[in-house]
């Protein structure tokens, strides 16, 4: 997983560069950081950089709330 | 059934006292009983679309929630056998199989919707190209009438049954709960578009109730009726008059016409929804809420998540994300990528495709006619226009931060929300006007000095010389209203907002409630007063059915 924490996070600072030192922080989508336009371009570096393909039923906030949480989901999907 | 109807107040309080008084275990049943009941007064054909959509769910989610049960149990008992690939081979023919039922379901589901709300809008289409094409023929319209609320249960329908599919719940297998999900009665008017998950518990498996839930709900349709009653049919008058009449209102009175629906519908809708909510939780049963003070909104983007929730999040997960992520907008992902493109745009690119489908899909839900889709690729293009200029929005900021106005200053907030509701306000003439050419026709009225025209001739001269006055007084009576309304309608926003402020720091029923006794009977008694005494009853007033009802 660890693997994937560092590209996850390089993805969010690309989009958010206001994270830049904060980017372990947790409530990306409840306080409003993420909206679908980022989790959608967070959707399609994952499946260019891993080949992930995240399905729609995949998408919840809990699994975007987080760099961790986000690279957690790439793991599960690889490893399914 | 209206919901501000005496025989609605009637229904809604003999309902309580039977489910209240019945059995725990009985209640759903009643519940369905109640729903049915209050559904028939639309027309009884109406109950045989609800009925066959139910039929059609029960079916399709019955069916998918079974396979998913033998494919777990026998993934279960022969994991010891199973090698890893012939599990996970397994796994994809049965979501195969399932995918299959899923597909049948959503055909006939959104196949019913679609008959019933677009055959007569894609006849006139086809006959305006026989029209462009020098041909004599005609289809003749089908003329079919839309069933109450069929927009909102089917789109609940299919987000329960894709819900199934996903595994994200376990369908019931008792047909009348699937019944009682699709029809319970406080939602068919106007929605909001319910989860199965958030709100199958309540309906299946009530709890004892207090009186807690029956003071608050009751307080919570008061507020709706006031808001529904006193404001949004007051404002409707106008409205009606302003945009039924184009050519005589035009200019000025476009403005007023414009300002006045912002009004009416914020409390036609959002008052519709109080009264959902809360003859909800009277049978103790929670609806999620459809609206987080939209106004305060600061662009479009963020008043589309503050608006009409429960549709705005469906669009999402049934349609934006599934649509992001399919092979399709993939492929075009990939390929932008290798483009010459710049990075950044290789990236928006997938996703504004997906999200100007949506927003045609959403235009296109509220209403079978070129206005609303173009109302739909309008909010979709204000919405990009948005997302592309944030950089330089930021560079402006990061220039002036300070210097002029901060951004997250009280006063840059209400420049904020006030350009949204200006922005929001133009679309909307789209609603209002029901027509594109009429919509464009008063909106360049503003800029060209029509005011004067309309001032001087036909109904608006009419009203205002009957009315004996001039000026101020004279353009109020030229709308249909009078001072009275006016005072009515200003109070009613300003308790609005104020009311809308109080809500940031929290429930204001249950700071109500905690309030001394004789404050809090007061302003219960007020509220009511306002009801009876400022309610737009009587000659001239049309106690309308809901906007939202129509969609």
């Amino acid at each position: 997983m660890e693997d994937y924490l560092d590209v996850v996070k390089q993805i969010l600072l690309d989009l958010h560069p206001e994270l830049d030192g904060d980017e372990d922080r947790d409530g990306l989508v409840a306080d409003g950081i993420l909206d679908s336009y980022d989790i959608i371009t967070i959707i399609t570096q994952l499946a260019d950089e891993f080949d992930a393909v995240i399905t729609a039923d995949k998408i919840t906030p809990e699994n975007f709330d987080s760099a961790e949480s986000i690279a957690e989901l790439v793991d599960e999907i690889l490893n399914e | 059934m209206l919901f501000t109807s005496y025989a609605f107040i009637g229904f809604l309080c003999a309902g309580l006292i039977i489910y209240r008084l019945a059995p725990i275990k009985a209640r759903p049943y009643i519940l369905l009983a109640l729903s049915y009941y209050f559904y028939a007064h639309a027309g009884l054909w109406c109950v045989i679309f609800i009925a066959s959509t139910t039929v059609v769910t029960y079916l399709v989610t019955v069916k998918m929630g079974a396979m998913t049960a033998k494919r777990k149990k026998y993934l279960a008992d022969s994991k010891d056998i199973l090698a890893k690939e012939e599990a996970r081979n397994y796994k994809a023919r049965d979501k195969r199989s399932r995918r299959r039922v899923l597909i049948v379901g959503l055909l006939l589901t959104l196949g019913l919707l679609a008959v019933v709300k677009y055959t007569d809008f894609t006849i006139t289409n086809i006959n305006s190209l026989l029209d462009l094409v020098g041909s004599e023929g005609k289809i003749p319209l089908a003329g079919i009438l839309m069933p109450m609320g069929i927009s909102f249960y089917i789109f609940s329908t299919v987000g329960y049954m894709v819900d199934v599919y996903r595994e994200a719940v376990t369908p019931t297998r008792n047909p009348f709960h699937t019944a009682l999900f699709i029809s319970f009665f406080p939602q068919l008017v106007q929605g909001p578009i319910s989860r199965y998950g958030d709100i199958s518990k309540d309906l299946f498996d009530p709890k004892p109730l207090g009186i807690e839930s029956l003071k608050l709900g009751a307080m919570r349709v008061l507020w709706g009726f006031a808001k529904k009653l006193v404001i949004a049919d007051r404002a409707l008058v106008a409205v009606k008059l302003i945009t039924g009449n184009p050519q005589e209102y035009t200019g000025i009175y476009v403005v007023a016409g414009m300002a006045l629906y912002a009004l009416e519908l914020y409390a036609d809708f959002t008052g519709g929804i109080d009264i959902t909510i809360g003859a909800a939780q009277m049978f103790g049963i929670g609806v999620k809420e459809n609206f987080v003070r939209p106004y305060f909104s600061k662009n479009v983007a963020e008043y589309w998540r503050r608006w009409h929730i429960t549709m705005g999040t469906w669009f999402a997960d049934y349609v934006f994300y599934p649509m992001s992520s399919c092979k399709l907008i993939r492929k075009i992902s990939g390929a932008l990528k290798k483009s010459r493109l710049p990075r950044r745009a290789a990236q928006r690119i997938p996703v504004y495709i997906t999200s100007a489908v949506v927003w045609f899909a959403t235009g296109l839900w509220h209403g079978a006619s070129w206005n609303f889709i173009l109302w739909g690729m309008l909010n979709f293009a204000v919405i990009m226009i948005s997302q592309e200029f944030e950089p330089l929005y930021a560079r402006f900021h990061g220039k002036f931060d300070g210097r002029i106005v901060r951004p997250d200053s009280a006063p840059y907030k209400a420049f904020a929300a006030t350009r949204t509701i200006v922005i929001l306000s133009c679309l909307r003439m789209l609603d209002c006007y029901g027509d594109v050419g009429t919509t464009f026709s008063a909106f360049g009225s503003i800029f060209t000095g029509g005011a004067a025209g309309a001032a001087g001739t036909g109904i608006a001269a009419g009203a205002a010389g009957a009315a004996g006055a001039a000026g101020v007084g004279g353009f109020i009576s030229a709308v249909g209203l009078d001072w009275f309304d006016v005072v009515i309608l200003l109070a009613g926003t300003i308790i609005l907002f104020a009311v809308s402020m109080l809500q940031r720091k929290g429930s204001v029923r249950g700071r109500l409630f905690a309030a001394p006794f004789a404050l809090r009977v007061g302003i219960i008694i007020a509220v009511a007063v306002a009801v009876v005494l400022f309610g737009a009853y009587g000659p001239g007033y049309d106690v309308g059915q809901f906007i939202y009802n129509r969609f």
